[in-house]
């Protein structure tokens, strides 16, 4: 009988101290924009950004976490200015990279590896957040496909409790549409791990500029109840 | 909520900052609030007061997440090294307001007099366990009717030997016995062999 690695569910759990609570991920920009303001238009945010960020962040998830679990060095630098080409406001590099640095906390004490120093070493700015993901999914014991579904998992459950806090949604109506991301979220991590071999310039690369544009700005604001 | 938390820091600031190399952190709900009104106050370097947004959530970025503001200390603590005080404000809670103990060495909580003479009675993790008890605006006690000996004896049922302060903030060294204890506890601190 084959059963899940429980560490994944751990990774996976909202509850694990990685900071994650304090983001929304773009939800509170697209409420304050007025493009969401119920079920349907949340449903809407959520599936722009799994067809864009999403893809990009499941992709270089799953890409760091097989190159983490091969003998040898990891291509760091390759994969973290791949990863900034496709991610060009300061305030999202900000957030990716302090959210790396909270998730790599978190993980080298519940699941120590060499790889952590390594890719702090390589990337002296930061790691950002996809590919502190790959190395503690690795680190974790979870396939590349785990690592990306792990990312979009975090992805979807960060946007939809944003809009709970935000707008007073049902939450079960909340819980509701997370569950029906089930099936695209196997896809899109399916589709993460069946390139994560590729050279990182070749990864995904989906662009969601209004949502590049909102962030940006969301950084500005004088008030917000979340860092993004 | 409005206790007089930011208050309390900005008037520890005035008393310490002198002599001791301290930053802040404050986690506001709505972020930036509480540290723009200490960095008017003008009682630190601007870039010694750092606010971290919480999510809606400021009872989970001290207690059950403690990353984010873990991240913005140690940032801080890099910038302004050597630091011997790190002050986080949080809170906008409610009584159950508890900091981990892998955030913090040392709890004050705050409670106000004009939110009534109930509330040690009530208790709570904060009030009960905190190693400092602030109850702050005693000048209040009388418009509000206010009784601070209620007050005084009920904390003291609920904390046993935890010490409790009285302040009124009004005046400039209004908090000048809580930042005697916060002086005792950096001594204690800094002979304690187990933290070297």
């Amino acid at each position: 009988m084959t059963v899940l690695n429980p560490s994944l569910l751990l990774l996976a759990d909202g509850r694990f101290p990685a900071g994650g609570h304090a983001h929304s991920s773009g939800t509170e920009a697209a409420v304050k924009a007025g493009h969401v303001t119920d079920i349907a238009t949340l449903r809407a945010l959520v599936d722009g950004r799994l067809a864009t960020s999403g893809r990009v962040d499941a992709a270089f998830a799953a890409a760091t976490c097989w190159r983490s679990g091969q003998l040898g060095a990891v291509d760091w630098r390759e994969l973290d200015a791949e990863y900034l080409a496709r991610t060009g406001p300061p305030r999202l590099r900000l957030a990716a990279r302090t959210l790396g640095r909270q998730l790599l906390r978190g993980g080298e004490r519940a699941w120590p590896s060499s790889r952590y120093g390594e890719a702090r070493a390589a990337l002296p700015d930061g790691v950002v957040q996809p590919i502190a993901m790959g190395v503690v999914a690795n680190a974790a014991g979870c396939s590349p496909a785990e690592a990306a579904l792990c990312e979009l998992h975090h992805l979807v459950g960060t946007l939809t409790s944003g809009a709970v806090r935000l707008l007073g949604l049902d939450p079960f109506d909340v819980a509701a549409l997370g569950a029906s991301t089930a099936s695209e979220l196997t896809r899109l991590a399916v589709l993460a791990a069946s390139t994560c071999e590729h050279p990182a310039a070749n990864l995904a690369a989906d662009l969601g500029l209004l949502n590049d544009v909102l962030a940006e700005h969301h950084g500005t604001w004088e008030v917000r109840l979340f860092a993004s | 909520m409005g206790s007089g938390k930011t208050a309390l820091v900005a008037s520890l600031c005035r008393l310490l900052a002198d002599d001791v190399s301290l930053v802040v952190v404050t986690n506001d709900i709505f972020t930036t609030e509480d540290a723009e009104a200490l960095r008017r106050m003008g009682v630190l370097a601007d870039d010694r007061i750092v606010p971290v947004e919480t999510g809606c959530c400021p009872h989970t970025a001290i207690r059950d997440d403690i990353s984010a503001n873990l991240d913005a200390i140690e940032e801080l603590e890099a910038r302004h090294a050597p630091v011997e005080l790190t002050l986080l404000e949080s809170g906008g809670d409610n009584l159950t307001a508890i900091f981990s103990r892998a955030l913090v060495d040392a709890q004050i909580f705050v409670i106000d007099v004009a939110g009534g003479d109930k509330v040690p009675r009530k208790g709570g993790p904060g009030v009960t366990t905190a190693d400092l008890l602030v109850i702050n605006k005693t000048d209040l006690a009388p418009l509000v009717g206010a009784d601070l000996a209620v007050m005084d004896r009920d904390a003291r049922a609920r904390r046993g030997e935890l010490p409790i302060e009285f302040t009124s903030l009004v005046s400039l060294d209004g908090a000048a016995n809580v930042a005697a204890w916060v002086r005792s506890r950096l001594t204690a601190w800094s002979i304690d062999p187990s933290r070297r």
